[in-house]
């Protein structure tokens, strides 16, 4: 278990690494997932390109807006950050299922979403929220929107040359609560299957917006408006009672997740109905009643 | 001192990095790495080694042909037994056909791992692939075989009977079958087996350090195969980060090529196993198919218990048949099962080879007689703890004779124990009586909450024998050596405590070395719960006889009787006399007459100071130099430890994850040496049983492709996934040896499958009859359950 030969890069700035980029390579970030695939030598790129001496690229910007994580934004840092917490809670509550703290240490948020592995949490996080990765490459800037950015298992739309610079999480709305519920086998596992629950209530506690997104179920992130059995949940029913069951069985239906060593594909459908309903349920007890 | 938790000594050593592992050794060492069968079963064609050659650093490449006679030929039989009627052993490379995933068949030297890898990897082997047999059942029916030469891939088929055991069944007012299945697990050290060699050409000898629980079994191997004398082959042990059974095999392939290249090469030579190879080059264990029919009374005595088990030995046998023969000889537990009849077959398949792991088939053993006893409850609509209570061997019963033949060829014979007593202690600790109704409230708050009891009894401290020396040296430091090696139990701590106490000397003077061949160099080694036992017994010895010689010397020093001398705090004194006393420091000086003095302490032992008898030869007739002396322990038989557990577990009535709430264990291993030490063994025990339970399985796909092969997908529990562990001890001294004790390396693993299962089966009323048990197999049980009742459990009076 030792990578086969590399060339190895340590640029300064961002200039000097979008132009090693250029040349071909592999960007290491926290090399938490892309070491182990050295060692394993599942991959073999000629060069890495290792950005972690690039200052700048570790900010954490928090505005009314959202929260910018630039590249080197450790998990850690965003997990423990008051600001971002408070900005989109979501973000919180999803790294804390992201491996273990010394990996969340060295790990990034944008090399996980870079790394866009079907059962991570953050790309769900990205996809739920509409949020959106900056790509720089020597010829130019973009912005991809999640719902561009995953385009399959361990695949995003960066292209060789890119480098991603940072991953934008939009905020919380008004009256909007979230919620993150996983199953892992152990702690710290990557998920057998997980669900990110946004539900946004009106002045008189009533569900007027519900999504999820899952990861674990498919290749890329899985988001499902929820809304319409959500409401449904309610009718009848005080404020805040809601049966989530309808908008459970409703994802259940819309599924269709495989299976492996660790889970086969009924368990996770199954699982698929009782996180979501778990994930509602709380988002909706996490949304502030009146103010924001 | 015997008996005080203290501290373990290598602690501060280990915790805080200080630790010499492998491959903490040799530096400087040339690297090797091997080419393996990425096949289960295939033939080699060829091995074309081309591309290789320009790898800068590049130092050799061998295959077998290029082995001499000795070195490649197939590895020893370890433990011939005479119903093994079709070992087999692999070569150290593979010469023409390749019988598992992970098999090596080239070897590559460089000047470091990288490049050996990177040669390793362009290795061209054409295989012509041959059809794999996978699984107990296909190696049963024995369409394939793995061995051309092994009719019914059975390499072993063994009975045991007392008494009449089908008909007592069949005579049995109550009768039960079923099936049992276990999947494999392994005992995963972190730290895989390691060997370094280092060939002296000028003396002509090799001193070998390997990551072993066995430094005298892999010298003996390796003298015997590379044709040299034992006093030129030395082989340590250095610190090894686990070993849990896996690395008493020997000697490994790997482990006879590094020694036998460093000699070729005159270089020094290093292979640290990764991660990968472990999985698929060392062992793994666990892994039979049992069924089961049993006869009891109506209070659920046994009166014939029938068990046939098909054990999956991999595709070598280097260790024998241990694993299944103590399955078979350690299912009776601590119950009288009437008539009993054990047979089993141990058969071949294109798998990793199957040797002992912590436990060495016992919890295959336990979980088969506890799986019955819940089994018998349910049926009679009795509670589990009395159904055991009305099997259990009374106290005055022992000894107790099995009428079985143990894995040391010796008569199943139990030496002491308390089984009523630790039930009452079990019961208490985990809250038996009671529990239906915790379990009911907990039912009314949507909650499913079982509870699950397992015993066992686990013979410890197989011989044949070990050894210890003892030397008090003129600073008065104690030296303790002993043959046997230390994976990490804590050794340095008891060996020392067992010092201290017998020779009265504070246990800071006293240093404990183990697994080093210039130390000590006949043993056996460390596994079967045997090392306090054996080497703890023989240390004691040794140290009577140095006592025993310090009293005489210090007699005619101080002129008294050595009858009316104690040593305490390392100095020699007349008994209610402290002004007669002489440190032993100085009796050590004096038991070495000199004729030059090297310091001045020397000078009271030169020839013109002692006095003494001019008739008479400095060293008396009989006598040796030194305040030293060696002893053996050899014991008839094993001694025979118990325990019992007893869980509380949650089953999530939607997700049907499985959390421990609570985790008891009593245990008995006779005299305590340190009651901290055996807790650590203990817990340590239930943390391998907890993942055996619930997590670890080896997944083969139909083409003998390990699936899991890697830390990500083989799930060992982490420290979250471990319950905390409330520990009762009991203490029933072994009659059978000096110092009272019984072996607790094992215990905590053994009856943790059947206690989780017991417990499960209580919360869900459904019948558990495989394990591990993971929340989606939980899913499917429950979906099964709710179409067959066959499936369902009546709910147990708790
Ligand atoms: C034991 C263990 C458990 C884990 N469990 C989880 C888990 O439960 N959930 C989870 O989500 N993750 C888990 N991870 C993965 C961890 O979160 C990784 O840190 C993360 O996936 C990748 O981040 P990184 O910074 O380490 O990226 P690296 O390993 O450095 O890179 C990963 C890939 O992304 C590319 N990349 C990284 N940054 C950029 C960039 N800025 N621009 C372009 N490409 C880039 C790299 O080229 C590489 O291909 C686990 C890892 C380990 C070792």
């Amino acid at each position: 278990m030792k990578p086969p030969p590399f060339d190895y890069r340590a640029p300064r700035t961002l200039e000097e690494a979008l132009e090693d980029l250029a040349e071909g390579g592999k960007v290491l970030a926290g090399g938490q997932s892309l070491i182990p695939l050295l060692n394993m030598r599942l991959a073999a790129p000629e060069r890495l390109i290792d950005i972690n001496g690039v200052a700048s690229l570790d900010a954490l910007e928090v505005t009314a807006a959202g929260v910018r994580a630039g590249a080197l934004a450790r998990h850690a840092a965003v997990e423990r950050s008051a600001e971002a917490a408070a900005v989109q809670p979501l973000l919180r509550q999803a790294l804390r299922h992201v491996a273990h703290p010394v990996i969340r240490n060295r790990g990034t948020v944008v090399g996980s979403l870079a790394h866009a592995d079907p059962a991570a949490e953050l790309p769900a996080v990205l996809a739920l929220l509409d949020g959106h990765v900056e790509a720089a490459s020597a010829s130019g800037r973009r912005t991809v929107a999640a719902a561009d950015f995953f385009t399959g298992p361990l695949e995003s739309a960066l292209r060789p040359e890119e480098l991603a610079t940072a991953a934008f999480f939009p905020a919380l709305p008004p009256r909007t609560g979230t919620a993150f519920a996983e199953l892992a086998r152990r702690h710290g596992d990557y998920a057998l299957v997980g669900a990110a629950a946004l539900v946004t209530l009106d002045d008189d506690l009533r569900v007027r917006a519900a999504r999820a997104a899952y990861l674990g179920v498919a290749d890329t992130p899985v988001v499902l408006d929820l809304t319409g059995p959500a409401v449904q949940g309610q009718e009848g029913r005080p404020p805040g009672a809601v049966d989530w069951s309808a908008a459970a069985a409703h994802a259940v239906a819309r599924v269709n997740p495989g299976g492996d060593i660790h889970a086969g594909a009924d368990y996770r459908r199954h699982l698929v109905g009782v996180l979501t309903g778990r994930a509602l349920a709380e988002a909706a007890r996490n949304a502030p009643p009146g103010g924001t | 001192m015997f008996g005080e938790p203290i501290p373990r000594r290598e602690d501060p050593r280990l915790l805080t990095g200080q630790g010499r592992y492998l491959d903490d050794l040799g530096r400087g060492a040339l690297a090797a790495a091997f080419v393996r069968s990425p096949h289960a079963h295939a033939r080699i064609e060829g091995i074309d080694v081309d591309a290789a050659l320009d790898v800068d650093g590049l130092v050799a490449i061998y295959t077998h042909e290029d082995l001499p006679p000795g070195v490649g030929d197939p590895l020893p039989l370890l433990i011939p037994h005479p119903a093994l009627t079709h070992g087999r052993t692999a070569r150290p490379l593979a010469r023409d056909v390749v019988r598992h995933v992970g098999e090596p068949v080239a070897m590559v030297v460089a000047r470091d791992r990288y490049l050996a890898e990177d040669a390793a990897e362009r290795i061209r082997v054409d295989y012509e692939v041959l059809p794999a047999v996978v699984g107990i059942e296909n190696a049963a029916a024995a369409e394939r075989l793995v061995h051309e030469d092994v009719p019914g891939n059975v390499g072993a088929h063994l009975v045991q009977e007392v008494g009449d055991a089908p008909a007592a069944v069949a005579a049995a007012p109550h009768r039960l079958e079923f099936r049992l299945d276990i999947e494999r697990s392994a005992s995963m050290p972190l730290e895989g087996r390691g060997v370094y060699a280092r060939w002296d050409p000028d003396e002509g000898s090799l001193r070998v350090y390997s990551s072993t629980q066995t430094s005298t079994g892999v010298r003996m191997a390796l003298a015997a195969r590379l044709g040299l004398p034992k006093t030129k082959v030395e082989v340590i042990a250095p610190d090894v980060g686990g070993g849990f059974g896996v690395k008493v095999v020997h000697p490994w392939p790997e482990e006879v090529l590094v020694p036998w290249a460093a000699r070729l090469l005159g270089r020094e030579v290093k292979w640290t196993e990764d991660r990968r190879e472990h999985f698929v080059g060392a062992a793994h264990e666990r892994g039979q198919v049992q069924r089961v029919r049993v006869g009891f009374d109506d209070a659920g005595r046994i009166l014939g218990l029938d068990v046939t088990i098909l054990h999956d030995h991999g595709a070598y046998t280097p260790y024998g048949i241990i694993v299944p023969i103590v399955t078979s000889t350690q299912l009776p537990g601590p119950y009288k099962p009437g008539a009993y009849r054990v047979e089993f077959t141990s058969l071949y398949t294109n798998t990793v080879i199957v040797t002992p792991y912590r436990g060495a088939g016992r919890p295959q053993g336990v979980f088969c007689m506890e799986r019955t006893m819940d089994k018998i409850a349910a049926h009679l609509g009795l509670d589990r703890a009395e159904v055991r209570a009305a099997n259990f061997i009374r106290p005055e019963e022992f000894p107790y004779d099995q009428g079985l033949t143990f894995q040391d060829g010796r008569p199943l014979i139990y030496d002491s124990g308390d089984y009523p007593r630790m039930l009452e202690m079990i019961k208490e600790l985990i809250g038996w009586d009671g529990f239906a109704e915790e379990r009911e409230a907990a039912r009314r708050e949507g909650r499913r909450i079982g509870i699950g009891l397992g015993c066992y009894v686990e013979g410890t401290g197989v011989g044949p024998y070990e050894g210890g020396h003892v030397e008090i040296d003129s600073t008065g430091r104690v030296h303790v050596a002993t043959g046997l090696t230390s994976q990490g139990q804590g050794h340095q701590t008891v060996f020392a405590q067992i010092a201290a106490a017998e020779l009265g000397v504070p246990i800071e003077d006293v240093t404990v070395a183990t697994g080093d061949t210039r130390r000590f160099g006949y043993a056996v080694g460390t596994f079967a719960s045997r090392a306090a036992v054996m080497s703890g017994n023989a240390i004691a010895l040794a140290c009577r006889r140095v006592r025993d010689k310090a009293l005489r010397i210090a007699g005619e020093a101080l002129e008294a009787d050595p009858r009316d001398l104690e040593i305490t705090d390392g100095v020699v004194h007349v008994r209610g006399d402290p002004t007669a006393a002489i440190p032993l420091r100085t009796v050590a000086v004096l038991a070495n007459p000199l004729r030059y003095a090297f310091d001045e302490e020397a000078r009271r032992a030169t020839q013109f100071a002692v006095g003494g008898s001019p008739d008479e030869p400095p060293v008396p007739a009989g006598e040796e130099p030194g305040l030293e002396g060696r002893d053996y322990y050899s014991p008839v038989r094993s001694t025979f430890a118990s325990g019992m557990h007893a869980a509380v577990v949650e089953t999530d009535p939607e997700t049907a994850e499985i959390r421990i709430l609570r985790y008891a264990v009593v245990h008995d291993c006779g005299r305590m040496i340190n009651p901290r030490i055996v807790e650590g063994q203990i817990h340590g025990g239930v943390a391998q049983g907890v993942g055996g339970a619930l997590y670890e399985r080896m997944v083969y796909d139909e083409s003998g492709q390990l699936l899991n092969a890697s830390f990500m997908d083989f799930l060992m529990p982490y420290a979250t996934e471990v319950p905390r562990i409330r520990t009762g001890h009991l203490e029933t001294p072994s009659p059978l040896n000096p110092l009272g004790i019984k072996g607790a390396g094992e215990a905590g693993v053994i009856p943790v499958s059947a206690v989780i299962a017991s417990a499960v089966e209580d919360a869900e009323g459904i019948r558990i009859d495989a394990m591990p048990l993971s929340p989606d197999g939980l899913f499917r049980l429950r979906r099964r359950a709710a179409v067959d009742p066959a499936l369902r459990v009546e709910r147990l009076p708790a």
